[in-house]
């Protein structure tokens, strides 16, 4: 992100497609005439990722001190390797804390962090877990900048607490399960090789490969969106095309069920954000 | 006992971490479901009850439910098929090609007045000119010219298309009719996107 004029690029972009992200996500599924929207997107900006921009407002809201309680997360919250350590961290989320009792997931240990130790109220953190043009979210901008501190770093989930099998197996048990009035499971749209809907490919998330190459690339910049959306955004937007009630964020199915996906993905190198459709 | 005693190594080759497939994996997925969602629009709760297909297909993924129990759950998807009342399954591919176009219904982001999609083309070829197409599913393109409209034909894929778990336990196409997702009409107008000569299928 250099040149301002680029910058600039990037906004008009972002809020052109946020301005019809609605109709724009449905000419997409639906029109051939725009095959790949990542490429043409490529095409016209090169290769700088918009994200960058969450990026660095995330790096902020990491390191000043914030909330009720003006305390900095960077020194206050511990991602697993310890408070404030961020190098390599998201190649080992999902995992159990002990101050939590619980295993937790990239977004809801941020959660805990901010309510815990920023004094933030979780309704009004979750209210605005996703953000919309001017109405920035902040968990999507610390997701952004969190997992970029990983970027090729590998996954890897040893499992070995029992509470954190225990999430796998759920989470496997979730993948599978069907329900709604299309009887659609994750895997009946994830679980073979080389299919599509309409134009999206699908990658088989109960293989090493497809896993690894849906979740190293989240969260992500959707382009259709103008906005980085996070793991949960997706599996919750899945939900909901899944004919299914909605997806809390932070819930235990949302934990459980990227359990599966990221000990899937075990080994695969971090490459996130991404840019997606 | 020999086939046991091959299938021993192979038994211990699976991954600890898996949850046992059985009625339990069931069970657990509900509980943490219930606690992790939560009603929105059209999508009440009840959505995550499972029926007797569905816990089947479910409890054995990525396996297949074994015979008797795989059996009883398919008659009682096929005694769900009704047939068009005045006996004539074909209606108008016009409508019928919008209604395969269509994607929404159902979730709880769409609007519960409006009738829901079929959304074939998310996993079916049908018009040759359509390139915007998923591949869950065969091809479709040519399916009249190629099976022809005999009374027995328009039977079947009627059927099908009303509960294509009456033939496939575990297919991943929804249920049209049974599960109340498209009226007749629709399914007589994608019936007729799928036989009449003049529809860009059979083109
Ligand atoms: C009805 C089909 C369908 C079902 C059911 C479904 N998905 Fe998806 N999923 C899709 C489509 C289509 C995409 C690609 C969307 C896009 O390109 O915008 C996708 C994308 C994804 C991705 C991102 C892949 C990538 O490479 O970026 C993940 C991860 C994912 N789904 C997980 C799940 C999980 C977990 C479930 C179950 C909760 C699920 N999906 C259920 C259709 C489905
Ligand atoms: C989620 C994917 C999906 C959707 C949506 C879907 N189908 Fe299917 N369909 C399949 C699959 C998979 C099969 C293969 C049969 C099986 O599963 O046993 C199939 C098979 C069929 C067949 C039988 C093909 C043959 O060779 O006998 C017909 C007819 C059919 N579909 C029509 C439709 C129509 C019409 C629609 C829209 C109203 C539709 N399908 C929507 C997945 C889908």
């Amino acid at each position: 992100m250099k040149a301002s004029a680029k910058k600039f690029g990037f906004w008009l972009a972002a809020a052109v497609t946020a301005a019809c992200s609605f109709t724009a996500t449905l000419v997409w599924a639906q029109s051939a005439a725009n095959q790949d929207p990542v490429a043409e997107y490529r095409a016209m900006f090169g290769d700088d990722n918009p994200a960058e921009l969450w990026l660095t407002r995330g790096k902020d809201l990491w390191t000043a001190p914030r909330g009720p309680k003006h305390v900095a997360l960077a020194n206050t919250c511990d991602l697993g390797m310890g408070v404030g350590v961020i190098a390599g961290a998201y190649a080992h989320l999902p995992r159990y804390f002990v101050d939590s009792g619980r295993v937790q997931d990239l977004e809801s240990r941020l959660l805990t962090c901010m309510v815990v130790q920023q004094g933030f109220k979780q309704a009004d953190l979750v209210a605005n877990r996703f953000g919309d043009g001017d109405r920035k979210s902040d968990l999507e901008a610390l997701a952004a900048y969190l997992v970029d501190a990983s970027r090729g770093v590998p996954i890897s989930l040893p499992l070995d607490h029992p509470q954190e099998k225990r999430a796998y197996a759920l989470g496997e048990a979730i993948f599978y399960y069907r329900a709604g009035t299309h009887d659609f499971s994750c895997a009946t749209c994830h679980s073979q090789p080389d299919k599509r809907i309409r134009l999206q490919r699908l990658p088989d998330l109960a293989t090493p490969e497809g896993a690894r190459e849906a979740y190293t690339t989240w969260p992500a910049y959707r382009v259709s969106q103008g906005e980085v959306r996070t793991m949960e955004w997706r599996l919750g937007d899945c939900f909901r095309q899944q004919r299914l009630p909605e997806m809390t964020y932070g819930s235990d199915a949302a934990i459980a069920l990227t359990m599966f996906l990221a000990k899937n993905a075990e080994g695969g190198e971090l490459a996130a954000p991404g840019l997606k459709r | 006992m020999r086939i046991l005693i091959r299938l021993m190594p192979l038994l211990a080759a699976v991954p600890l971490l898996s949850a046992a497939a059985g009625p339990d994996r069931n069970a657990q997925a509900r509980a943490a479901m219930q606690s992790s969602f939560k009603a929105h629009g059209q999508a009440g709760m009840e959505r995550l009850d499972q029926d007797a297909t569905q816990a089947l297909c479910s409890r054995y993924a990525p396996g297949m439910p074994p015979g008797e129990d795989a059996a009883r759950a398919m008659a009682a998807n096929r005694a769900s098929i009704r047939y068009p009342a005045d006996g004539n399954f074909l209606g108008d591919w016009k409508r019928g090609e919008a209604i395969a176009q269509e994607g929404t219904g159902k979730q709880y982001s769409d609007d519960p007045g409006k009738p829901s999609g079929g959304n074939c083309y998310a996993c079916h070829r049908l018009s040759g000119d359509e390139v915007a197409y998923g591949t869950i599913g065969p091809s479709l393109y040519q399916f009249g010219k190629n099976r022809g409209r005999s009374e027995e034909m328009l039977k079947l894929t009627w059927s099908m298309i009303y509960d294509m778990k009456a033939f496939t336990l575990c297919s991943a196409m929804p249920r049209f009719g049974s599960r109340g997702i498209l009226d007749e009409q629709q399914i007589k107008d994608v019936m007729a996107l799928l036989f009449d000569p003049d529809s860009p299928v059979n083109r």
